[in-house]
């Protein structure tokens, strides 16, 4: 049989189904995983990653520029519920003089927090 | 994604990662229908269960499809293996096993193939 003439069949999945078992196993209370589980687990990934593809892509800003951005993935998992358990590993990007201020202003407002809680705390009460 | 859009390397890094996120969520979510069903094996109903959980109603009916074909796809992999075990000769029984390590999809097109293989041995 001569399996060069023939040409290529696209693949049930495109996904490497040992990377993605080692990465199921690394669960702590995971023990054993059917075939099956490990097929779908990896045919779902690769549904997952042309969705969230696709959706950044579509309400980004990319586009503008023919392009898939880490902005607008990030955008897309800041935004969109579905995606929001990856807003930690895909955070927003800011400049680092930002950032400074942001932590200078978070030290101030901790020094005068306590009053403020409580004025909030009576507020909330009368509304109630 | 359209043809010739670009993705740098940030953004591939990035879909790695998520990636991998997900999958470790999947897990833990079919995990959790495993032990509800004291259950130490995961199984395809798990994930299936996972997936709705997680609000991925739409990824239902394309995985369902797929685990057919690929259920049908192991089915003849078993058979294949079956027939070749009959063979008297023990050389190519090893050499059907290895093969079977590497390429899972081809196999389909091999199954057709086995009666060509067969008359000329």
């Amino acid at each position: 049989a001569d399996m060069a003439a023939r040409p290529a069949e696209p693949r049930l999945v495109s996904l490497p189904l040992s990377r993605i078992r080692v990465i199921m196993k690394s669960s702590p209370e995971v023990s054993s995983i059917n075939q099956d589980a490990l097929f779908l687990t990896a045919k779902a990934t690769e549904l997952f990653v042309q969705y969230l593809a696709s959706y950044s892509y579509k309400h980004g800003r990319g586009k503008e520029k023919n392009a898939l951005t880490y902005t607008d993935l990030s955008h897309t998992a800041e935004e969109c519920e579905t995606f929001q358990f990856l807003a930690d590993i895909l955070p927003k990007k800011i400049l680092a003089s930002k950032y400074l201020k942001m932590l200078e202003k978070e030290k101030q407002d901790g020094e005068v927090g306590d009053n403020n809680e409580e004025d909030e705390e009576e507020e909330a009460e009368d509304k109630a | 994604l359209p043809d010739g859009v670009n993705i740098s390397k940030e953004a591939r890094s990035a879909i790695s990662r998520a990636a991998s996120v997900f999958v470790l969520y999947a897990t833990s979510c079919a995990n959790n229908f495993a032990m509800k069903g004291k259950r130490k094996t995961l199984n395809a109903g798990d994930v299936l269960s996972a997936m709705e959980e997680m609000e991925f109603q739409r990824f239902m009916v394309p995985l369902k499809e797929s685990l057919e074909v690929y259920r049908r796809e192991q089915k003849g992999k078993k058979e294949a293996r079956k027939d070749k075990d009959k063979k008297a000769d023990s050389e190519e029984q090893d050499k059907s096993r290895e093969e079977d390590n590497d390429d899972e999809d081809e196999r389909m097109e091999e199954e057709e193939q086995n009666d060509e293989e067969e008359v000329d041995n």
